[in-house]
């Protein structure tokens, strides 16, 4: 990890195993899809980041409890319990205004940048509190990257959009190098190693997106978090997004919002249903955790009423 | 579009007038009008370089302290300060703006050159006088006073400008800052400056073209003497100034010198000015 602002907050979020906290149980094996390290894309890494899955994949990253988030008076999502498991995709589905960003964002402590925002219940991020008094913000969101629904490079070179977040992290190392193992992870690499020195905003939104994902492992983060990342996108770029991100789960814990069900069907190995509930006398509206399951369950025999119809199209 | 015209009409006729009056100055000058410090327009004598000097060493000095404390107020008002207080202060440094520049320039000479300037001037002669610029002996009213109440002049353009363009950066830029571990400054360099430089320097350069336009502030304070001085501690002239301390007593080819000035003054500000306009709309559009 390199070196972070903040010595005493940097402690209190070191990297801790949590497998030995929670009996997490294995998920079956044909959840996964097929592994594809032997892409020849794919850079050298570091060995302690090739965690084979079956082993890690019970650890616990996050784990919430009765979290919600109210913005001023209005409740905006209320009651969401579950845990999220290292080098898994973990898909957030729901309709629109259910807080599916409104969860994903607290998760890296991107609420505190919204006035009025304001976070109930408990987020643990490997046995640690995310909310805990002495946790710095900064250092929270250097562990956990974050990529947005849309593109949004900084008007820089590809090259310098890539080393920014090295850049503010004091890397010391062999930037070109980082720059072009981080855009080869992002499937990048061949389209524009010939104009690193060109604006990022020159590039085609695809591009974009995936740039932008290779600025947020450029930090080598932990998690990446994804709030709809493809829906600006045409349908052959978000399959690019979808084909990266199995390849990044092998290195990465990834969290992904989105409203399309076959993309979180396809990809996901879990699902989170979160869904509105609606208050009849004030007509205030806010997101509930409907049910949190194995993908491979939740599309074939969902416990709940709500999530068979979401699934089944029959409102949403 | 009639008054588009009209405007277009006046300008041109203006641009026409002038350079009719100021062109057998321009001919009969040549280029000693730009390269002498001889000013003697009854003799004949049409060198105009101690005002341009002037002119451009009084708003290098104004830029030079003015523009880091805009950008300040600047990133104050839109990054930093809560958001209770950001308003009235908005409005309070859009106020300074509307202040005459004849209030300035009193204000100027009789609190701010014996209180602020003098000291200050004193102290860089005293312990910067080994570089050129702060050679004794020392005047009050010079190069180094004008330029500081300019920088206070332009001070509100370029903040108010600024302020505008850093509010127009997208917060999904911020947002992607964040997102790195950037603390707020980190996020200030990387995603605010970077996406605001060239509305910054738009508006740096209104603030520019402010400054060379500046008359009655630089005259109460330049000292009104024609020569260079690399010292910024002596009393100096610009082209402003000039032409409204002489142009009372000037008559024939006087006047026809002194709008020679006006001409180039205009062409100068013009310039910066439609330079900083582009910039401006380029990136607030």
């Amino acid at each position: 990890m390199v070196a972070a602002g903040s010595a005493v907050a940097d402690d209190v979020l070191l990297k801790r195993p949590a497998a030995d906290l929670l009996g997490a149980r294995p998920l079956p094996p044909g959840l996964h899809p097929p592994s594809s390290l032997g892409d020849p894309r794919m850079p050298e890494v570091e060995p302690q980041e090739v965690e084979r899955p079956g082993r890690s994949e019970q650890e616990i990253v996050f784990s919430l409890a009765n979290l919600g988030v109210t913005y001023g008076k209005s409740l905006a999502l209320t009651g969401v319990t579950m845990d999220i498991y290292k080098h898994q995709i973990t898909a957030i589905i729901g309709p629109s205004g259910c807080g599916k960003s409104t969860l994903i964002r607290c998760l890296n402590r991107m609420n505190d940048l919204i006035p009025g925002a304001a976070v109930t219940g408990s987020a643990f991020y490997h046995g640690e509190d995310l909310y805990g008094p002495r946790v710095d913000p900064v250092v929270v969101r250097r562990h956990i990257g974050m990529v947005f629904q849309r593109p949004n490079p900084f008007p820089k070179s590809i090259y310098d959009n890539v080393a920014f977040g090295p850049r503010i992290n004091g890397f010391k190392g062999d930037l070109d190098e980082l720059v072009e193992r981080c855009l080869r992870q992002a499937a990048l690499w061949d389209e524009v190693k010939n104009s690193l020195r060109k604006s990022a905003l020159a590039l085609s939104g695809g591009q974009q997106q995936r740039l932008c994902i290779a600025r947020a492992i450029a930090v080598e983060p932990d998690v990446i978090l994804m709030d709809e990342p493809a829906s600006a996108l045409d349908p052959i770029s978000t399959t690019k997004i979808e084909d990266l991100m199995q390849e990044l789960k092998e290195h990465y814990s990834i969290v992904i919002v989105t409203h399309n069900m076959q993309q979180a069907a396809r990809m996901s190995d879990k699902t989170a249903f979160l869904y509105t509930e609606v208050d009849q006398g004030t007509s205030e509206r806010w997101g509930i955790l409907v049910e949190y399951d194995a993908t491979g369950v939740m599309f074939t025999k969902p416990c709940d009423k709500r999530t068979e119809d979401y699934i089944s199209g029959r409102f949403g | 579009m009639l008054a588009g015209l009209l405007v277009l009409l006046f300008l041109a006729g203006m641009v026409f007038s002038t350079t009719r009056t100021a062109l057998p100055i321009f001919r009969e000058a040549g280029l000693s009008f730009f390269t002498s410090t001889d000013w003697q327009p009854t003799a004949g004598h049409y060198g105009a370089l101690a005002f341009i000097y002037g002119t451009v060493v009084t708003s290098a000095i104004a830029l030079v302290v003015g523009v880091p404390l805009s950008l300040g107020v600047a990133l104050f008002l839109t990054e930093i300060s809560p958001r209770r207080i950001r308003g009235p202060l908005t409005y309070l440094v859009d106020l300074l703006a509307m202040v005459p520049s004849v209030v300035y320039g009193l204000w100027g000479i009789l609190f701010l050159l014996p209180h602020f300037l003098q000291p200050v001037a004193v102290f860089l002669n005293r312990y910067l006088g080994f570089i050129p610029f702060f050679r004794g002996p020392v005047s009050g009213l010079s190069y180094f006073g004008a330029g500081i109440v300019l920088a206070v002049m332009i001070i509100p353009i370029v903040s108010s400008l600024s302020r505008e363009v850093f509010s127009a950066v997208p917060v999904e830029d911020r947002h992607a800052a964040y997102a790195l571990g950037a603390t707020r400054w980190e996020m200030i360099r990387g995603a605010v400056l970077s996406r605001g430089r060239a509305g910054v320097v738009g508006a740096v350069m209104l603030g520019m073209g402010r400054a060379f336009g500046e008359t009655i502030a630089v005259a109460l304070l330049i000292g009104s003497r024609p020569e260079v001085s690399v010292s910024f501690l002596q009393p100096g002239y610009s082209m402003a100034a000039v032409i409204a301390n002489t142009f009372q007593e000037a008559n024939g080819s006087g006047i026809a010198a002194l709008v020679a000035i006006g001409v180039v003054l205009f062409v100068i500000t013009i310039i910066v000015n439609m330079v900083a306009r582009a910039l401006v709309w380029r990136f607030v559009r």
